[in-house]
């Protein structure tokens, strides 16, 4: 059935109002995107790794999460958390202790800092082993429930409160891990990357495949941060189309191996339009510093032309 | 029953199997590694039900237990010293979130300097983790110790570790009795989760952030179910004496009805101590020991209780706090025998270190040391390392 956001809007919500995330905040939307994919009459179990997302959403003895059940232990084990809650209900389903005619999927969250980095070993693990479930990484690019600090996915120059842009550091001075390269390495089914964009089809449409196919599937998703980012609340989709414009973040997605980028701009922006409206990196638009700009620039093309190669390479093997 | 001669490690894989858990997570760490070798098998060959997790590290072990636990599996694992200390975190996440895992820990010396040989470093350094510790001498002991543990933490609904020496116990073969599949398949029963998040039926949230209006008393729930864990190890032991003839209370004392001077020792050194004071009431000696198999709940009562008629008491820990006092056993004993108004001349021994072997003749001076003690009342010096080269 092709995507209606009116239909899919109507479908029993699992992320219900009251959390406590900021106004702003690319997570809720991120959350609510990718379990509107997950079919109505499935039963869902969500795990959460140690983040604003967990912190936010369930306080006790309040919880949003709706329709679904929800585990959150700790920081860094999202992943191995729910490979156990996988792995019971293969067990329990087998000794039919669970009701045969429902079916229930698994789906982790986590942040890029409980992910890239600190969750890097206990996701690699889950994905290898192959688990049946879906691991979402919400990347607003740096540790922003503790307060902005750098992580593996800090975009290169931007200022974080651990690489702070100052007078002889002119912010992090590192490029970004590729992550969902790294998982895609993995030999797993399903990879993709998606953002928040026009009417959600694509983060739509991309869970309900990772959801949907069997084994383990990664999926990455930008998540603006206002705070961190410093750009005004409002702008949340605007931001993200940026992101996507000026090919900072692609939209692709690997299956089987085969690359498929999902949206190549008629017109790709120069990438100062993606960073001149945020705060994090406004000490590059200063005079002298044009040099960063080019050099941040650089990395784009090069991961957007690594892209366009592997889509071509896959797409021919085939 | 069935007699047989099994390993430690053999023993504890044998109840595993018979217990058939839901799910094993587990990571290779010596010396408890056959432990999911052995079991591995029992998956590969389908003589189990269990889905074995080969995870990629121990924090992840025991996270995948969290996860299992929490769906509602019966699950189980086992590890040893690192191991321990990489699942520091999840420890204490296993207990705060009421979850009956049961997990095996071989005992082994903590790094640095690296070790692989057997003190109780690992599992005296989670002592306040809030899991239940329960303590073996035996292949016997950690056979039962592993049966019984199922239905104790799932009637706390607190997590339990079954601790026992590593290669001295793990490793070496003994003779043994073990009960029949079906008489253990009765006895652990089928687990029955209150609140799980498999429910069809019910939707839950676990692991909530939980701030000042509520976690002290949620911390406080937790410290009531361990007081209260003790009657529910009674319990259990009773009826598994019932299955097996072997009795179990919250500690063993050999020979200490009429004894002046008593060594309180953990795990395989009391069967060493056994023989030690055998060979002293042979002289005359009127020496026995006190071996807890409850650490924690530490039942204080019972153990200051079963000392409270003792001359000279020597508390012997295969652990070093390296607090500038004594090691671990020591502190809470002493603190728990001055609770009661007991005031017994006692003195620390801090031993076998690393797998530092300890023989007869290292025990028999400690004997000697507080049979002189029992005489004169005078301990020179309250914390000793038995046997270290200065």
């Amino acid at each position: 059935m092709a995507y209606n956001l009116k239909e899919i809007i109507k479908r029993k919500t699992r992320f219900s109002a009251g959390h406590r995330m900021c106004a702003g905040c690319g997570a809720p939307p991120v959350v609510r995107g990718v379990l509107s994919a997950v079919k109505e009459d499935d039963n869902l179990v969500i795990t959460s790794a140690t983040g604003c997302l967990e912190v936010s959403s369930c306080i006790y003895p309040y919880t949003s999460w709706k329709n679904s059940s929800f585990i959150h232990s700790a920081f860094e084990n999202a992943s191995a958390t729910c490979s156990g809650i996988e792995a019971t209900y293969n067990v329990l389903k087998k000794a039919g202790k669970l009701p045969a005619d429902k079916t229930t999927k698994f789906v982790a969250f986590g942040g890029d800092g409980g992910t890239y980095d600190i969750g890097l070993q206990s996701l690699s693990g889950a994905m290898e082993r192959g688990h049946d479930m879906v691991y979402v990484c919400y990347d607003n690019g740096a540790y922003m429930n503790t307060g902005t600090q750098r992580s593996s996915a800090t975009p290169k120059f931007a200022d974080t409160t651990t690489a702070p842009a100052g007078k002889v550091v002119p912010g992090k001075l590192q490029a970004r891990k590729d992550l969902t390269e790294i998982i895609a390495k993995h030999n797993i089914p399903y990879v993709a990357q998606t953002a928040l964009l026009n009417n959600f089809k694509d983060i739509h449409e991309k869970s309900e495949k990772a959801i949907y196919t069997e084994g383990a599937c990664f999926i990455s998703v930008l998540s603006p941060c206002p705070r961190g980012w410093g750009y005004p609340t409002e702008m949340l989709m605007e931001i993200s189309k940026l992101a996507v414009d000026t090919c900072f973040w692609p939209l692709y997605e690997i299956k089987d191996g085969v690359y498929t980028i999902n949206y190549k701009p008629a017109k790709k922006l120069p990438v100062e339009e993606f960073l001149k409206p945020q705060k994090r990196f406004r000490h590059m638009f200063k005079e002298g510093n044009e040099w960063m700009i080019e050099s941040f620039q650089k990395e784009v093309d090069k991961k957007w032309e690594y892209l366009l190669a592997m889509e071509n390479l896959t797409n021919n093997d085939k | 029953m069935i007699r047989e001669r099994l390993s430690g490690n053999e023993a504890v894989a044998f109840a595993m199997k018979q217990i058939n858990p839901d799910v094993v997570p587990a990571y290779p760490i010596t010396p408890s590694t056959e432990i999911p070798q052995y079991f591995s098998s029992f998956v590969s060959n389908g003589t189990v039900d269990t889905e074995f997790i080969p995870v990629e590290s121990e924090h992840s072990a025991l996270s995948a237990c969290i996860g299992a636990s929490a769906a509602g599996g019966r699950v189980m694992s086992a590890t040893s010293s690192q191991g321990l200390s990489l699942m520091y975190e999840m420890l204490y996440i296993a207990s705060g979130m009421r979850l009956p895992i049961v997990l095996t820990c071989v005992n082994r010396a903590v790094s640095a300097p690296i070790n692989i040989h057997n003190d109780h470093s690992d599992s005296m350094g989670v002592r306040d983790c809030g899991f239940i510790q329960l303590y073996c001498e035996s292949n016997q002991e950690a056979y039962d110790n592993i049966i019984m543990a199922v239905k104790i933490a799932e009637r706390s609904m607190i997590p339990v570790m079954v601790c026992y020496d590593g290669f001295i116990t793990s490793h070496s073969v003994e003779n043994i009795e073990l009960l029949e599949d079906s008489v253990v398949k009765d006895f652990v029963g089928k687990y029955e989760p209150k609140h799980y998040l498999l429910n069809p039926n019910e939707f839950i949230s676990m692991g909530p952030l939980d701030l000042q209006n509520y976690f002290f008393e949620h911390r406080k729930q937790l410290a009531d179910a361990m007081t209260d864990s003790k009657k529910i190890i009674e319990e259990v032991s009773e009826e598994f004496a019932k299955i097996s003839g072997r009795k179990y209370g919250m500690f063993e004392s050999y020979k200490t009805e009429d004894s002046d001077a008593c060594m309180v020792i953990l795990n395989s050194s009391a069967g060493t101590a056994k023989v030690v004071v055998d060979k002293l009431r042979e002289e005359g000696l009127k020496v026995g020991i006190l071996k807890p198999r409850v650490f924690r709940p530490l039942p204080y009562k019972d153990l200051t209780n079963a000392l409270r008629n003792q001359k000279a008491i020597a508390i012997m820990d295969k652990a070093d706090s390296v607090n500038g006092f004594s090691g671990p056993l020591y502190s809470e004993l002493s603190a728990a025998l001055y609770s009661q108004s007991i005031s017994i001349p006692s003195i620390n021994y801090i031993y076998g270190l690393g797998g530092r072997d300890v023989k007869e003749t290292d025990l028999e001076e400690v004997f000697r040391n507080i049979i002189k003690i029992s005489k004169d009342g005078k301990v020179d010096k309250t914390t000793n390392y038995l046997g270290v080269r200065e």
